[in-house]
């Protein structure tokens, strides 16, 4: 190598470096990001995960008045409720104690959206989940049972939420939103099937 | 001063960060003629971290029970999203990691890395090939299927071949009178978490070694000998920035290789994953042609080439043993083929031709022909070390050069 040679050799060219490093940071992030898709796709749930989680028909028949059927979906508890005309009455009763008597929250289809939060205000049909940390609350219809001015409703043995009939949270407890309706219809007068209604399945 | 560097100036005053890079990366001085042999170090911690971290999630949907395990891997292969690949980068990673061992430890053998002041450096890199075989064996037992559990009836029997004590060992091992869903758990649990806890200390301390002595080079000559006036060795740079991205760059050719395979070839025929294996374990019933998977072959076949059961496993043990005791076999003065005798290259191409040919023929299927053949290159195997003593002694060396050579 000639002296002229080494010359140049010795002039480091900062930009040059400079791009070429951004360059290689650039692609290489862009790598990573990409290799770490499989890694993170992984922890959702698998195909057949997914297909335990279909839909679920039951049979309602057999419910006697103020009785409570308890069906597992998705490994969540789901209740189906026969109300009585005086557990409907109390429901109007309540609206100044309540924190989203209207269901304004996005809690329920839109065909729940009403003071039953159902479809027939006989059944009651709701995602059986305390929406302040994931506790089961328990059915308590015995009127004055929780406290004297009790009317029945839901009462959860973890934080002290209260629910109402239709599982409207009252106010001044733990539990932000009113309890879940989740998707459901009406195969005939005995049946309905949990998670499906005619706008498609309840998404994962 | 930016927030980065005062952050990292807190750190740098209560951790010695500057010291460990320092020490280990911008100022260790590597020799400078380090070539194409050099790569696979760098590629096995590369293949380390692909099977630590797959291996994390594979766990997060295998079940360790007799009658779970089959199904599971397949579950993680339908069912689980990406699962596949996941599972595919792992059964590839375990033979890639086999093949650049072999290579980094063919590396060592021609160009006495394994020679003074390197014989700790060797023998914790011997350590770490055992435990990588107890490894790859634990976990080939996972699957469940015909060849997990046929060789793990296999290899726990080679205890029975010791005297006295051999039948209840192999009890103690299996954890039940024959293979079953006890010692598939305990292998489990030996293969996440005792198996790889192992590795990583012998590799911290493999490297701790490494950086202690110092590379060897293909020359085979101490770079340490001759200094500039700051100390550092003239044929040696740093290395970061200079083998950094040498190895980066092999990175990235080694990662293309391994993906090409493992998007096209993952069972590469039968040798990285064996047809049988797709078949649930059966205790009833042996497959009609059981062989190990392809890296434990050559030791397979040494086994296979004794008509003595007890003798069979010495001769096996004894063919590991002697490439422990490998700085003390070679006596002599110089390190590198380069630089040795015709002697030691002829003996080195026939150590490579019976490792090879042991590992082809541990694959077949027994005949006359190739036991024959078997002893063959199993008493060439041995011959290669035992008579090193002699020929690595009297055989006329060539010159060492006075600088490494580029």
């Amino acid at each position: 190598m000639t002296t002229k040679e080494q010359e140049e050799d010795e002039v480091i060219d900062a930009a040059r470096r400079c791009f070429l490093r951004r360059a290689t940071t650039v692609v290489g992030g862009i790598g990573a990001a990409a290799a770490s898709v499989p890694f993170i796709s992984y922890w959702l749930p698998s195909a057949d995960t997914e297909a335990a989680a279909a839909p679920v028909k039951v049979n309602i028949s057999a419910l006697e008045p103020k009785q409570q059927l308890t069906v597992s979906w998705r490994g969540q508890p789901i209740w189906i409720i026969r109300r009585t005309q005086d557990m409907l009455d109390t429901l109007t009763q309540l609206t100044a104690q309540l924190r989203d008597p209207d269901s304004l929250e996005d809690q329920q289809p839109i065909y729940a959206k009403n003071i039953y939060r159902a479809i027939k205000p006989e059944y009651y049909v709701a995602i059986g989940v305390c929406t302040h940390l994931g506790c089961i609350p328990n059915y308590r219809p015995d009127v004055g049972g929780i406290s004297p001015d009790w009317l029945g409703g839901f009462y959860c043995p973890c934080h002290g939420s209260r629910y109402d009939l239709s599982g409207r949270v009252y106010k001044g407890v733990p539990a932000p939103l009113n309890l879940k309706i989740p998707r459901y219809m009406y195969l005939s007068e005995q049946e309905i099937v949990i998670g499906e209604d005619k706008e498609g399945v309840e998404s994962t | 001063m930016t927030k980065k560097n005062s952050l990292f100036t807190w750190i740098a005053a209560r951790f010695p960060v500057r010291e460990f890079t320092k020490q280990h990366i911008t100022g260790y001085y590597a020799p400078r003629n380090f070539n194409f042999w050099y790569y696979f170090g760098s590629f096995s911690l590369l293949v380390l971290l692909n099977q630590i971290i797959t291996g994390i999630w594979l766990a997060m949907e295998y079940v360790p029970t007799a009658d779970g395990a089959f199904a599971s891997v397949q579950h993680i292969m339908r069912d689980v999203r990406y699962g596949w690949l996941l599972r595919f980068m792992h059964t590839t990673g375990a033979s890639a990691f086999f093949v650049v061992v072999y290579l980094h430890m063919y590396r060592g053998l021609i160009y006495g890395s394994y020679k003074k002041p390197r014989e700790l450096l060797w023998l914790i890199g011997m350590l770490i090939y055992m435990t990588l075989l107890l490894e790859a064996f634990t976990g080939y037992v996972l699957p469940w299927g015909q060849m997990s559990y046929w060789g793990a009836a296999v290899i726990t029997s080679f205890a029975s071949a010791i005297p006295y004590l051999g039948k209840f060992i192999m009890v103690w091992l299996r954890g039940d009178f024959t293979i079953s869903g006890v010692t598939l758990h305990r292998f489990f649990s030996l293969h996440v978490i005792a198996v790889p806890l192992v590795i990583l200390a012998l590799v911290f301390l493999h490297l701790t070694a490494l950086h202690y002595v110092g590379s060897n080079n293909p020359d085979g000559i101490d770079i340490k000998e001759k200094k500039d006036r700051a100390g550092h060795p003239l044929d040696g740079i740093p290395f970061h920035p200079y083998y950094t991205l040498k190895d980066f760059m092999g990175a990235i050719v080694f990662l293309i290789i391994f993906s090409i395979i493992l998007f096209f070839a993952p069972k590469m025929g039968g040798f990285f994953l064996e047809p049988d294996n797709y078949l649930p374990a059966n205790p009833l019933q042996t497959p009609e042609h059981i062989a190990p998977v392809w890296y434990m072959t050559p030791f397979y076949a040494i086994l296979r080439a004794i008509p003595n059961k007890f003798l069979g496993l010495v001769a096996m043990a004894a063919a590991i043993a002697l490439m422990f005791v490998l700085p003390w076999l070679d006596r002599s003065p110089v390190r590198s083929i380069r630089y040795k005798g015709m002697l030691s290259k002829i003996a080195i191409v026939i150590f490579v031709v019976s490792f090879i040919g042991l590992g082809y023929l541990g694959i077949q299927p027994v005949s006359p022909l190739r036991s024959a053949m078997a002893q063959l290159f199993a008493a060439s195997y041995f011959l290669f070390f035992l008579t090193m003593p002699f020929y690595t002694k009297y055989e006329k060396n060539k010159p060492l050069p006075d600088r490494v050579t580029a």
